[in-house]
């Protein structure tokens, strides 16, 4: 078996996820290479989660009984996992939402609604970039097409990386707002965060990052990142689905109004008029998810267990294996970052012209379970001229033998049509 | 192997040589989209009264949706449009089976090839690949002869 320096104990890791002990296809050993669609949930959670609806269901915040009282205390134990991973100065910083896409769709129709100084409006600007997933593109267009404000992004270099040579045209004076993916989940590309928020300091705009990719696999330090608001969401990182955060400043989560309305989010209700109550709550309206942000707070302490610097090491001995091998596989072409510098463990390509379609149909019937298409980033596809990519993604159970598979997988592929 | 069902050889064949590939004049063109994987088609219908006389197309996407598209072109020009409209109700019926429908020898006369794509049918990611074209043909004979089922405007 390959040994590599930084490789997690991925036996004894795998023993924690049931799922990726089945077979498929008549007798297929699983090879789940999809981990940044969403990830395997280990025993852990999936524990935590049943033991949540057997003994201590109830609705939070409401309730004088046992149960409430209980189910309360294990929702806002979550709020403190998810404060104290990412560093956060207060846990009143933390919003549950149902995942990324709505973290990020909150904080653009915070902006659209806000008063001075944060408002966007037909004067201001909105900076994104093109290798955003349309879940941190559309939220801003909408809010661009309905506000009048104009929508601005950085392009990128061939090499799959962001292009900030004009970044003084981009963010300028009239921007209130850039938001940016801190690693792309079609092309693995980490992106310099520092340089932008420099920039957008400069000139005073927010700064918000969509983390999805960066919280399952490095530590993620509000604090350090100094921006204005950070999304992911919890599937992708051990968690259940229905679950993402919002970490915003405490300063602007008091400024900025709230989105939707509801129970829970209120001070005090008339017909005529409402007050709210203080983040996080003010944006958390109706029913959280309870069951959901609990198993987040069990994926935390699984996480927590293993210990993001040592996944991230894993997973950057993995990146430099798979890009290696894969250089092996004739006509296959790395979109993105060729080498493992600056780069995530999701890693799309093309083969030969054989459809991403075709070799992912072939890859399943081999057990191996790839993504192909555009993978949500569609401008990224058009940038490079092609249709869609076939997309390899690893977590802290990937192991070289299964990168190994994949290499094989692609051999295969490329008999099947040559 | 079970994926010899999907990847039949008349479907690889027309895959690698496929026919009437290209745009030429139409009376109506469509451009449809599979947004979940990004494969495309654009489409041009020729109608000589309700005689189909050309279906030409261009696009990218996988050997399912491309053969699919070449297929239909080899079954539908020349046809009449009640003869043609039989074809696609036969093929969407085949293609939504879940591969519950092995064709019978009065479905492959009104197939020919296409009956190749029964396989397709049990992978349902799928499906709609094998559909692509033949959806864009309903929507552009709509558009180009003017009736009332035109379903959806061009993407």
């Amino acid at each position: 078996m390959t040994q590599l320096p930084g490789l997690l104990d991925t036996e004894a890791i795998r023993k924690d996820f049931p799922v990726l002990d089945r077979v498929v296809h008549d007798g297929k050993k699983l090879v789940y290479l999809d981990n940044a669609a969403t990830s395997q949930k280990p025993r852990q959670v999936l524990d935590a989660l049943s033991e949540y609806y057997e003994r201590y269901n109830a609705n939070v915040h409401r309730g004088v009984h046992v149960l409430a009282e209980e189910a309360t205390a294990l929702y806002e134990g979550a709020r403190d996992k998810v404060a104290a991973f990412v560093n956060a100065p207060s846990r009143d910083e933390v919003i549950f939402t149902k995942n990324a896409s709505e973290s990020l769709n909150l904080v653009a129709n915070m902006l659209g609604w806000a008063d001075e100084p944060y408002r966007v409006d037909h004067e201001t600007e909105i900076v994104i970039t093109e290798m955003e997933h349309h879940s941190n593109i559309v939220p801003w267009q909408l809010l661009a097409q309905r506000t009048g404000a104009k929508l601005k992004w950085f392009g990128l270099t061939d090499d799959g990386r962001l292009d900030l040579s004009n970044i003084d045209e981009i963010i300028t004076e009239k921007t209130k707002i850039v938001s940016f993916v801190l690693v792309s989940n079609i092309l693995g590309t980490v992106n310099p965060v520092e340089t932008i928020i420099r920039r957008a300091q400069e000139v005073g705009a927010l700064v918000c990052i969509d983390a999805s990719q960066a919280a399952p696999h490095m530590p993620l330090d509000v604090q350090a990142l100094q921006a204005d608001f950070v999304a992911f969401t919890g599937h992708k990182m051990c968690g259940p689905t229905g679950i993402g955060v919002l970490w915003g400043r405490q300063e602007l989560l008091e400024d900025l109004p709230p989105f939707l309305g509801g129970g829970e989010m209120i001070e005090t209700v008339s017909m005529h008029s409402s007050t709210y109550a203080p983040a996080p709550h003010k944006f958390e309206a109706g029913t959280p998810p309870i069951a959901q942000a609990v198993g987040l707070g069990a994926a935390i302490d699984y996480l927590q267990s293993i210990g993001m610097d040592k996944i991230l090491a894993h997973e950057h001995a993995l990146t430099e294996y798979a890009v290696r091998r894969l250089a092996e596989v004739p006509d296959l072409r790395i979109i993105g970052p060729t080498t493992a510098e600056d780069r995530g463990a999701a890693i799309s390509f093309t083969l030969g012209d054989i459809h991403p379609h075709d070799v992912g149909q072939v890859l399943d019937e081999q057990g191996i379970a790839v993504r192909v298409g555009h993978h949500c980033a569609r401008p990224v596809c058009l940038r490079y001229g092609i249709p869609a990519t076939t997309r390899a993604s690893f977590y802290l159970y990937s192991s070289p033998a299964e990168i190994d598979a994949l290499v094989d997988g692609l051999e295969h592929v490329r008999n099947f049509f040559g | 192997m079970k994926l010899d069902s999907m990847y039949q050889d008349v479907i690889l064949d027309h895959y690698k040589n496929p026919h009437g590939r290209g745009l030429r004049d139409g009376d109506a063109e469509v451009h449809h989209v599979n947004p979940t994987c990004g494969d495309e088609i654009t489409l041009r219908v020729k109608y000589d009264g309700t005689t189909i006389e050309d279906v030409s197309y261009e696009g990218q996407g996988c050997s399912i949706s491309q053969a699919s598209a070449s297929v239909l072109n080899e079954l539908l020009v020349g046809k009449d449009l009640a003869e043609a409209r039989k074809i696609q109700e036969t093929f969407l019926e085949l293609m939504q089976s879940k591969g519950k429908i092995e064709p019978d020898d009065a479905m492959e006369e009104v197939l020919e090839d296409a009956v190749a794509f029964a396989g397709v049918s049990k992978y349902p990611a799928r499906v709609k690949c094998a559909l692509l074209s033949w959806m864009a043909w309903k929507d552009a004979t709509a558009q180009a002869l003017g009736g009332a089922d035109a379903e959806r405007k061009t993407a």
